[in-house]
């Protein structure tokens, strides 16, 4: 079975939000109507999002490490948010594992937000129905697309390929191939809800090298000690042919 | 979590329903034993009426809560996973239930339909009543599992969550039909009474329990967990928004510990300590007001100590908003 899912590199991620912008524009302007905002250019404006880029800071400063996190629904394999759902409008779909809402089935109890840990669904104030992250349904199914456009439009946006997209169940696939090389982990792996989505950590590449490896000195042949040239330079005699 | 008005109304409105039928249904098999005297047709009538105004309340209230509520019809198609789907199920049967029984006394269709061992005669609100105690019965059920089901939320995740909805629904029920029959002059008070104090007693252990219970654990997970960074001084210096959004209103209370401790005391006053008192002194000095007046404080308190459900409650997803830079 399929388990589309994105892998997104905490290492490389700069926290730039282009992929918020980007899902935004293009989950806002499809076919499943408006992501509204309210008071967006007054005070305290608030609206719909499906992606959040947060940042946290680790250590005291000087000494310290930022880290930014984009956060989005984690697809979970098994997910606490479909069950609850009164009315059906909550389901992972069969063929590819994407969590999805149906917009019109919705009675916007907001129950299934309760049953999230991740808080990872939000409500749309105007259509008054829940809302979260599709991994860019429309996109990824649509087969008129040429195969390098059908992927989320927060990893076409990512500037630094923080964003990887693909099936966690195909052991070869770039995700799985990251999750297994690079140290690949679930968020709150306590609550066993298997979230598809993965992070990689910070990883920085160092290598020691010592000083004694730098200098031979126990070279039995003296290589380096070059002969010294004889007088007057070199001849073609001193050359070998 | 955020407390909603629309459901604090539901539970407690319904569950004062669900225990004003209770207490009905018992006095008629108090009566068909002969440990009371036979009430009128009138009184079981006139209370069923009066639980289902209560029911109704309490659904009219809960629409409130929908964003779609013309669609909450769908709400009744996932009864096999959501116990939230199981209510919307059970609520209107134990309507159904509770407004024939009170029909059926009103046309006084009460002569027995057969006799068990020829001591036990069996009428039709007979048998409508117990199906409507088990439908009662049910519909606790389902509204606390509605909480308790939610294992990320801990403080709601146990039995005692249950427990807490049945005995203050049935405490509160009982306490109106003491008051019910005090306004209708009825010999029932003392009846129904000890009943309510039981309940409330009841109560008081299992919602005292819960209560020293969620001041005590900590979250399974922490910020480590919740980002999966392992180091010890972790903070956070964005959420990702200047403003608001839903994650910060719905899942956070945004009061004080001096006002939630207020709302403590005034619940744990007002739903345990005054009405039995007010029902002790009502049976003392016969009066025909105080089980009204302790029906009404237990009522209030009621909404009180939901208000205060609510905002016991941690999400984990509020790990992710604990601070903005």
């Amino acid at each position: 079975m399929t388990q589309l899912a994105l892998v997104i590199d905490l290492n490389v991620c700069v926290g730039c939000h282009a992929c918020v912008t980007s899902c935004k524009e293009w989950n806002t302007s499809g076919w499943a109507g408006p992501m509204t905002d309210q008071r967006a250019y007054d005070e305290d404006p608030t609206g719909t999002f499906f992606n959040r880029v947060q940042t946290y800071e680790a250590g005291v400063f000087p000494h310290t490490e930022t880290y930014h996190f984009p956060k989005s629904c984690l697809h979970c394999e098994d997910p606490p948010c479909v069950p609850v759902c009164p009315t059906g409008a909550s389901y992972k779909r069969e063929d590819n594992g994407v969590v999805l809402v149906d917009y019109d089935k919705c009675i916007g109890c907001k129950y299934c937000s309760w049953a999230c840990p991740y808080g990872a669904r939000e409500i749309d104030e105007k259509q008054r129905v829940m809302k979260k992250c599709t991994l860019c349904i429309d996109r990824i199914t649509d087969m008129t697309l040429p195969e390098s456009q059908r992927k989320p439009a927060c990893v076409l946006a990512c500037p630094t390929n923080a964003r990887l997209f693909g099936d966690v169940h195909d052991p070869n696939s770039v995700v799985s191939v990251a999750i297994r090389e690079e140290g690949g982990y679930p968020l709150q792996p306590e609550w066993g809800t298997k979230p598809a989505n993965h992070y990689l950590p910070r990883r920085k590449t160092r290598i020691q090298i010592h000083e004694d490896e730098l200098v031979r000195a126990d070279n039995p042949l003296k290589k380096e000690q070059l002969p010294s040239l004889p007088e007057g330079g070199e001849t073609l005699d001193d050359v070998a042919w | 979590m955020h407390p909603a008005f629309s459901v604090i109304f539901l539970t407690t409105l319904i569950g004062a329903g669900q225990g004003l039928f209770l207490a009905l249904y018992t006095g008629q098999l108090y009566s068909l034993a002969n440990l009371l005297p036979v009430q009128s047709d009138h009184f079981y009538s006139l209370g069923s009426l009066a639980a289902l105004a209560l029911l109704i309340g309490g659904l009219v209230a809960s629409i409130f809560h929908l964003g779609r509520p013309e669609r909450a019809w769908r709400a009744a198609t996932q009864w096999r996973t959501s116990w939230l789907s199981r209510e919307v199920i059970v609520l209107p049967a134990a309507m159904g239930l509770i407004f024939f029984y009170g029909l059926f006394h009103y046309l006084g269709w009460t002569d027995p339909l057969f006799v068990i061992s020829q001591t036990l005669p069996v009428d039709i609100t007979l048998i409508i009543g117990a199906l409507g105690t088990l439908a009662t019965f049910l519909l606790f059920l389902c509204t606390a599992m509605i909480y308790a089901s939610l294992r990320f939320i801990k403080a709601w995740h146990s039995p005692l969550t249950v427990a807490n909805f049945l005995f203050l629904g049935v405490a509160s029920g009982f306490m109106l039909a003491a008051a019910f029959s005090a306004y209708l002059g009825i010999n029932l008070v003392a009846f129904y009474g000890t009943w309510a104090v039981i309940a409330t007693l009841l109560g008081a252990i299992t919602r005292g329990i819960s209560l020293y219970r969620n001041t005590r654990f900590r979250c399974k997970v922490d910020l480590k967990s919740a980002i999966g960074v392992h180091h010890s001084d972790l903070h956070q210096k964005a959420q990702g928004f200047m403003g608001g959004s839903f994650n910060t209103r719905e899942f956070f209370h945004g009061k004080s510990d001096g006002f939630l401790r207020a709302v403590r005391y005034g619940f744990l006053l007002m739903v345990f300590v005054l009405p039995v008192v007010l029902i002790v002194l009502a049976y003392v000095l016969e009066s025909a007001r105080l089980p009204m007046v302790a029906f009404a404080i237990q009522y209030l308190g009621l909404v009180l100590e939901r208000y205060h459900f609510f905002t016991e409650a941690k999400h984990p997803q509020n790990l992710y908003y604990q601070s903005m830079a």
